[in-house]
């Protein structure tokens, strides 16, 4: 096997042996988002055995790897017990670090990075900053305007955020760690 | 009696009724629940999306915060929270590398050895044993026990038994009065981290289990994760977008059905802050 090649890098970091899969397709069948993907999780897996470096491309450009909820659904049902969400999260960072995620799927990503901007900043998670950001960075200025208001008035939603006092424990964690880690 | 407490995220904002029902009842109970000093952020999906070393580092450094408190057991009600802890914990205790590469990061000790429960163990262990005594006003309704993903997997870690038709929630309701239904979408995800970058999905997987609740005659669903109720809640336009109907199923909190058969008031269970009025009537 080609190891400098993307199946390699998957079992090597994940653990996950991909070519012990046998494509019984049970994956597939219980994924909850399988219809809206282009690639669906057996096909995925089924690519990674086959090693061709064109193939391993199109996953990491795929829609699926994030449109998968990391529900476990698959794992839980594999009889090989293969680890698909851990497969999913490695191919997650490697699509990001490449610089190839795909367009549909850029608001997903722009949530998670504003999501960790909040928690880099103040220890926890702002519900408001984390909207605001997501705003900020997706261009989806308009969307869900009157939920935050709503929010608000039902004591759901902070103006100020809370900040954990041990900055620098904190900071220590976040430093070196990009949002886009090939890790 | 004192025991740890992990809050997370959700509970101080979002999810506001979880916390206010869970402490209300424990204090019924007689048991206080203690947050971990000066705790931080699990990380949740976006961490293990984007950076394994941080989806790893953040949860583990409330591990280790709880082991200077001196905690040997932790309550974690938020779903998202207990399975991001109890990853790291196991992943921890399997690699001892990483384990080395974290542990330097929090410049704390740590052990790694703590008991963490989710909520549905903590009632089982702390309140179900005494709810013949604190039961004042029975429930008297069917519900449909809604437990999502992450409660029961990864099922090797999360130890349940029963993965696919899990019972724990079931068995509550029915001490509580009220009758829970069979049905097939106990463990359907609701579309989880979706709820702001895609909403649409959210509407369609969660208004697949409203539909089936509805159809088996729930009155109300019950849950045990932020991340679920705040989906089958305040995202129910999108589910009746989805639906193409009105649906009026309130969805509460197991801790928000056991305040309430306690004889507790609404505004005590945090009823009031749902989006989806709860207009909990008698059907048998």
């Amino acid at each position: 096997m080609n190891k400098e090649g993307l199946s390699y890098k998957v079992r090597q970091s994940t653990g996950v042996n991909a070519t012990e899969c046998y494509q019984c397709g049970k994956c597939t069948a219980g994924c909850p988002v399988a219809e809206h993907m282009d690639l669906r999780p057996s096909i995925i897996m089924r690519m990674l055995q086959s090693g061709d470096e064109k193939e391993l491309d199109e996953i990491l450009r795929a829609k699926s790897i994030w449109l998968c909820l990391t529900c476990e659904t698959c794992y839980s049902r594999c009889p090989m017990e293969l680890d698909i969400p851990k497969i999913m999260d490695y191919l997650r960072q490697r699509s990001l670090a490449e610089g190839k995620v795909h367009r549909d799927a850029r608001d997903i990503v722009t949530f998670h990075k504003s999501f960790l901007n909040t928690v880099e900043n103040n220890g926890r998670l702002h519900e408001m900053g984390l909207i605001l950001d997501y705003k900020l960075h997706s261009g989806n200025l308009f969307q869900d305007v009157l939920l935050a208001p709503e929010m608000f008035s039902k004591g759901k939603l902070h103006i100020f955020p809370e900040k954990i006092k041990d900055r620098q424990g904190l900071s220590r964690l976040f430093k070196g760690q990009s949002k886009n880690n090939k890790s | 009696m004192k025991l740890g407490f992990y809050p997370g995220c959700s509970l101080t904002g979002s999810s506001r009724e979880y916390n206010e029902s869970l402490l209300a009842i424990s204090k019924a109970a007689g048991i206080e629940l203690v947050e971990i000093s000066d705790w931080n952020c699990c990380g949740a999906t976006a961490a293990h999306n984007l950076n394994k070393e941080l989806s790893v580092s953040l949860p583990a450094r409330n591990l280790a915060l709880a082991e200077l408190d001196e905690m040997s057991e932790l309550v974690v009600p938020c779903a998202a929270c207990y399975n991001r802890l109890v990853m790291t914990q196991h992943e921890l205790n399997e690699d001892s590398a990483l384990r080395k590469v974290i542990v330097e990061k929090l410049q704390m000790p740590l052990k790694n050895d703590i008991q963490i429960l989710n909520v549905l163990q903590f009632l089982e262990k702390y309140i179900v044993p005494r709810l013949d005594e604190l039961i004042k006003a029975p429930l008297t309704y069917d519900v449909a026990c809604y437990y999502g993903c992450l409660l029961v997997r990864p099922q090797k870690v999360m130890q349940a038994e029963r993965f696919e038709d899990p019972m724990t929630m079931d068995v509550i309701m029915q001490k509580l009065g009220a009758k829970a239904l069979d049905w097939p979408f106990k463990t359907e995800c609701c579309g989880a981290g979706f709820s702001v970058s895609k909403t649409e999905i959210v509407g369609e997987l969660s208004g697949k289990i409203v539909r089936n609740a509805v159809g088996r005659g729930a009155k109300a669903i019950v849950v045990a994760c932020p991340m679920c109720h705040s989906n089958l809640d305040m995202r129910r336009p999108a589910i009746e977008s989805y639906l193409q109907r009105k649906v009026d199923i309130p969805v509460i909190y197991i801790t928000q059905a056991i305040a309430l058969a306690m004889g507790l008031s609404p505004q005590q269970a945090g009823i009031q802050r749902h989006f989806v009025p709860v207009n909990l009537t008698v059907n048998r």
